[in-house]
């Protein structure tokens, strides 16, 4: 596996897509950390804790925040490095010749999707370095150790979240041959849970409940609650929930309902959590898209390590 | 005897319901280069497949150097190198790089690989284009490049699928060498073709395959002699004079059925390989013996006679 793992990790960086994803992704970061800086003034009172983490989360008022971006890098990047991870060797007709070397057939998709991993890890904490090292210089207040300490989780969350999105685009580069097909797939189901999964989780919330403005604060509550519980479904809320939850400690619960209980009786956002309070507040989700990850793992294993490799 | 190398029993492949592989029971010795025709679709590459362990039977086993090619694939691939029909490389790498790869997969060491790859790319004739990405080499170049992977990896076994496809006539040349050479290192070779002059060259055994099941099997005389001489030898030789006396002695051997006598030489039927005997009695005749040939039967006819027959 070794050997696939370092083929394939040196093909990456020699590839063009590699540069490119990288040159966008900086484009983003260099760009979301300008709107932040822009922005961070009117965010930032004398009691805030953590202003060093303000500058991955603070958007202006149309653009948004660095956090908003790299959750959609992410996934394309994931994507990017999956969508044809099995089916160019299939087309190639490289994958009987591989096949036919003395290594098991999980070595191909371990050693492509280990390869892949490390490659999104570079580019995520670098990314994550970059806006740290424009942020220090420009704002001039180091981060405290609890915010590298929730940096660090952050990135590594990042990291899962991207593989998830690989492990899902080379799921579907065992199944389909062309890589048109498998990226259209990978970037449809993104877009489905990423823009319309909040969507469909209101809308099946408001024909349960119905609410309007003089609804009661129970119904409300079970509105959004329904609405949260559906959207958990998604692994793009799953890891914006953790995300905030690392980044902004202020946000005290995750639970859609108790948030907005403490904003409408408190009328502000609760004090921070502890590093160690917003830990646990993320381990579910983070459990839940590494057992999604998983799942196509297993069903990538299923299809793969049976099938009938001739060239075609 | 020598070693069996390939065994199958009753080996079977379906494809919903549709059977590509029907029963096949394959034997092959080691150092033998074994011949595997047959027409579109026979189920030639599908046997390959199921002895690399790239597809499973659906029935019946097969036996490779002493090991299930679906229980135990690394043990098999280890001893076989493959080429498949259509050989693909990684393009955006160089031909040397290529082989550089298979040669770390089968965990050769580094210097070790990297003079093997020097000499393998100039047997195969690419010494000139090694560094150049496989993108540019063209496709009888990859086919090239092909034979060379296989030897990289120091096969016991291997397996060409057409190998010859897409290669100039020089090259093909070279490339039938290349095999015969391997057998002569010991290698067992399986070379499936529709190239029966080549087959014809280098096999020392054939199998013809159709629908999946075969039709024959043997060494190539034996076949010509079954198929095409109704069982029987036919010997054709030239003598000075072809008395009639001397005519009558070939005819008194035991053995001989019949001998025709036409201008430039003299056509003898016979049971047995009955060559020295023959020799033998022209010599004691005081005849003096010019040459001597036994039938040889072209391949090509011999197999247009199987499928003529259906
Ligand atoms: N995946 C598949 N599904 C269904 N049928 C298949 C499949 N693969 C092959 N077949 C059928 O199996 C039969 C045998 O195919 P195979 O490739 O072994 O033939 P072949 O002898 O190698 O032919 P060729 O000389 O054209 O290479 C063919 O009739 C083919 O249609
Ligand atoms: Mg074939």
């Amino acid at each position: 596996m070794y050997a696939v793992f370092r083929k394939e990790l040196a093909d990456h960086f020699n590839s063009r897509r590699f540069m490119i994803l990288f040159l966008l992704a900086l484009l983003a970061a260099v760009f979301a950390i300008y709107v932040a800086i822009q922005n961070i003034r009117s965010v930032v009172t004398a009691d805030t804790e953590f202003i060093f983490l303000k500058i991955f989360t603070t958007s202006g008022e149309t653009l948004p925040s660095f956090l908003f971006f790299i959750s959609l890098f992410i996934a394309i990047i994931g994507i990017a490095l999956g969508f044809d991870a099995i089916s160019s060797e299939r087309v190639s007709g490289n994958l009987s010749r591989l096949l036919s070397q003395p290594i098991y057939r999980d070595a191909v998709i371990n050693g492509k999707f280990l390869a892949g991993l490390t490659v999104l890890g570079i580019i995520v904490a670098s990314l994550v370095a970059i806006v740290s090292g424009l942020g220090l210089r420009t704002i001039g207040v180091p981060p405290n150790s609890e915010e590298v300490l929730r940096l660090i989780v952050f990135v590594l969350i990042s990291i899962i979240y991207g593989a998830f999105w690989m492990a899902l685009s080379v799921l579907f580069s065992v199944f389909f041959n062309r890589a048109a097909t498998s990226m259209l797939a990978s970037i449809g189901l993104w877009i489905f849970f990423a823009f319309f999964m909040s969507m469909i989780a209101g809308a099946i919330a408001n024909a349960r409940v119905p609410i309007d403005t003089n609804s009661s604060l129970e119904m409300i509550t079970q509105n959004v609650q329904i609405a949260g519980a559906i959207g958990r479904i998604s692994p793009a809320t799953l890891y914006g929930e953790a995300t905030a939850a690392l980044l902004v400690p202020e946000l005290g619960s995750l639970n859609p309902a108790m948030m907005l209980i403490s904003t409408y009786i408190a009328g502000r956002m609760l004090t921070p959590l502890p590093f160690s309070q917003s830990l646990l507040l993320v381990w579910p989700q983070l459990v839940s898209v590494v057992a999604l990850a998983a799942i196509c793992f297993a069903v990538s294993y299923i299809k793969f390590m049976r099938e009938e490799i001739r060239s075609i | 005897m020598a070693e069996i190398v390939v065994e199958t029993t009753n080996l079977t492949k379906k494809y919903d319901g549709f059977t590509a592989v029907d029963g096949l029971n394959l034997h092959i010795e080691e150092g033998e280069i074994f011949g595997f025709l047959g027409p579109n679709g026979a189920g030639k590459t599908t046997t390959l497949l199921m002895l690399l362990g790239l597809t499973e039977p659906t029935s019946g086993t097969a036996q490779v150097c002493g090991h299930n090619p679906t229980r135990e694939p690394l043990k098999v691939k280890r001893l076989v190198g493959y080429l498949p029909e259509k050989v693909g490389f990684y393009e955006d790498l160089t031909a040397r790089q290529n082989l550089r790869y298979t040669a770390e997969l089968n965990h050769l060491p580094g210097r070790e690989a990297e003079e093997k790859i020097t000499d393998l790319l100039t047997t195969v004739g690419l010494s000139k284009v090694a560094n150049q990405e496989v993108r540019k080499l063209s496709r009888g170049m990859k086919q090239r490049l092909g034979i060379a992977d296989i030897l990289v990896k120091e096969p016991k076994l291997a397996f060409f699928d057409e190998p010859t496809s897409g290669i100039d006539p020089e090259g093909i040349g070279d490339i039938l060498n290349i095999i015969a050479k391997m057998a002569k290192r010991g290698i067992t070779v399986i070379f499936c073709s529709h190239q029966l002059p080549q087959v014809q060259k280098i096999c020392t055994r054939v199998g013809i395959l159709a629908k999946g099941r075969f039709v024959a099997e043997g060494p190539l005389d034996r076949l010509g002699r079954q198929t095409l001489g109704g069982g029987r030898y036919r010997i054709e030789i030239q003598v000075s004079q072809p008395t009639a006396k001397l005519i009558e002695f070939i005819k008194g051997i035991k053995g001989v059925i019949d001998v025709t006598v036409s201008p430039e030489s003299l056509l003898v039927t016979c049971d047995t390989d009955l060559r020295s005997q023959i020799a033998r009695t022209i010599v004691d005749a005081g005849g003096s013996l010019l040459g001597m040939k036994i039938e040889e039967y072209s391949l090509e006819k011999i197999y247009k006679k199987y499928f003529r027959e259906d």
